[in-house]
């Protein structure tokens, strides 16, 4: 039908709207600094070099950048999660031996899609189909521990070397700490009903487009960046205060290496501390400019992202609380051994 | 028909009840929707995200919140 052509057409060009906007992305992502100087000097006339002048630079010029890396980022891998989904991590890790079914489900948990309102459904659907526990556990600690978010903070303000070292001992970390559950054997701390469940047979996948994994991309940077905008603000903005008023070497004192106990202390106020890494990271980026020790701020920011108050009270439906405490035990043990040793190399 | 929601109470399941309701209300079908919260009976359809939608006792979708006029043609289907 000649009539309709153009705005099928229209309604395809739409599809790869998000694509098109890329070039824009790297223009303004290029021209940022360019843009904040110009903003701070000549619209809003401040005199370089003053604590309040540093401080709105450094929130102007920090805030875009990493929203804007967010969203690029989100994107791509909005994109790259729908090619995994927990069935198919599941039916990779069936049948597994322990230590590799630990390595492939902390590498899994990076990719897959996880949200903690599903973590029960996913427990149930992995011990059912006899993925052992501790591998479970290891998908389970890597999961919310290395996300994309803290991903893209740490290396939009920390460097690529301190995000990769993130990624890589939260490894580490997820396989160690699910190995040993895996060792202990704490079957019997897991609430009984939930080795009698039976499962249904899993439904078809839906078969998905392209375009439609584009749109799911750009679903992602909204849902995401919609939800944690107002952390990066408000984490950047605490930053940029301590950037621009607290003394040099400050922090060095209690979060330096001399205060050896600072990496246990910081473990342990980082569990009940609920925030998300967009929160997190700035503050404590701010932290290691000011003396903080880079082992201690590592410790720090895995605690409070990787073990969270509301996932352990979800997962009480299906742990008792001994293996909760076990779990909660054991990875605190590997981010305290992580924290001593960075601070040890560097 | 019989419209099923799966999930245990999150912000997305409740998303998905509101707009499946909407959707069945503008293409006026005769179905009832109901809410399944139980985990031991979401467990059964063998799904591992929530939400999901249940149609006749068929997962038509799983883990995600589709738009009300995405439900509507996935309905319309049937």
């Amino acid at each position: 039908m000649p009539d309709n052509s153009l705005s099928s057409r229209n309604a395809r060009m739409s599809k790869y709207l998000p694509l098109l906007l890329l070039p824009v992305w790297f223009l303004l992502y290029h021209n940022l600094q360019w843009l904040t100087d110009k903003l701070v000097k000549d619209v809003l006339g401040l005199t370089a070099g003053t604590h309040l002048t540093e401080t709105l630079r450094f929130f102007i010029f920090e805030v875009p950048k990493v929203l804007m890396l967010l969203a690029l980022i989100i994107f791509f891998v909005g994109i790259i999660r729908t090619y995994f989904s927990p069935e198919r991590t599941r039916k990779a890790l069936e049948g597994k031996s322990l230590f590799t079914g630990n390595v492939m489900a902390a590498s899994l948990g990076i990719v897959t899609p996880f949200c903690s309102c599903s973590a029960i459904p996913l427990f149930l659907g992995f011990i059912e189909s006899g993925i052992p526990l501790g591998v479970t556990f290891s998908f389970l600690i890597a999961a919310p521990m290395i996300n994309e978010v803290a991903i893209v903070l740490l290396f939009g303000l920390f460097g690529w070397k301190t995000a990769l070292i993130y990624v890589s001992t939260g490894l580490v970390i997820a396989i160690a700490s699910g190995w040993v559950i895996g060792r202990l054997h704490l079957e019997k701390w897991v609430e009984p009903w939930v080795y009698e469940l039976k499962a249904g047979a899993h439904p078809e996948d839906e078969k998905i487009s392209f375009s439609a994994r584009i749109k799911m991309g750009f679903e992602a940077v909204k849902e995401i960046v919609g939800k944690v905008w107002v952390y990066v603000m408000i984490g950047i903005a605490v930053g940029a205060g301590v950037h621009g008023y607290v003394p040099e070497d400050f922090m060095a004192s209690f979060m330096g290496k001399s205060a050896w106990y600072s990496v246990p202390l910081s473990v342990l106020i980082g569990i009940p501390l609920y925030s998300n890494a967009a929160g997190i990271i700035p503050v404590v980026s701010a932290l290691i400019e000011k003396g903080a020790a880079l082992g201690t701020a590592l410790a720090f920011m895995m605690s409070v992202i990787g073990l969270s108050l509301p996932e352990m009270i979800i997962l009480r439906k299906v742990l008792k609380l001994p293996l909760i405490f076990t779990f909660i035990g054991v990875v605190g043990t590997g981010i305290i051994i992580v924290g001593f040793l960075f601070n040890y190399i560097f | 028909m019989e419209i099923k929601i799966l999930g245990t109470g999150c912000s997305n399941c409740k998303n998905l009840e509101k707009a499946t309701r909407e959707a069945v209300a503008e293409l006026k079908l005769d179905a009832t929707v109901v809410k399944e919260e139980d985990i031991v009976k979401i467990m059964s359809y063998g799904i591992m995200r929530t939400p999901a939608l249940v149609l006749d006792e068929k997962v038509l979708f799983y883990g995600r919140v589709p738009s009300v006029s995405e439900i509507k043609e996935m309905l319309s289907k049937k």
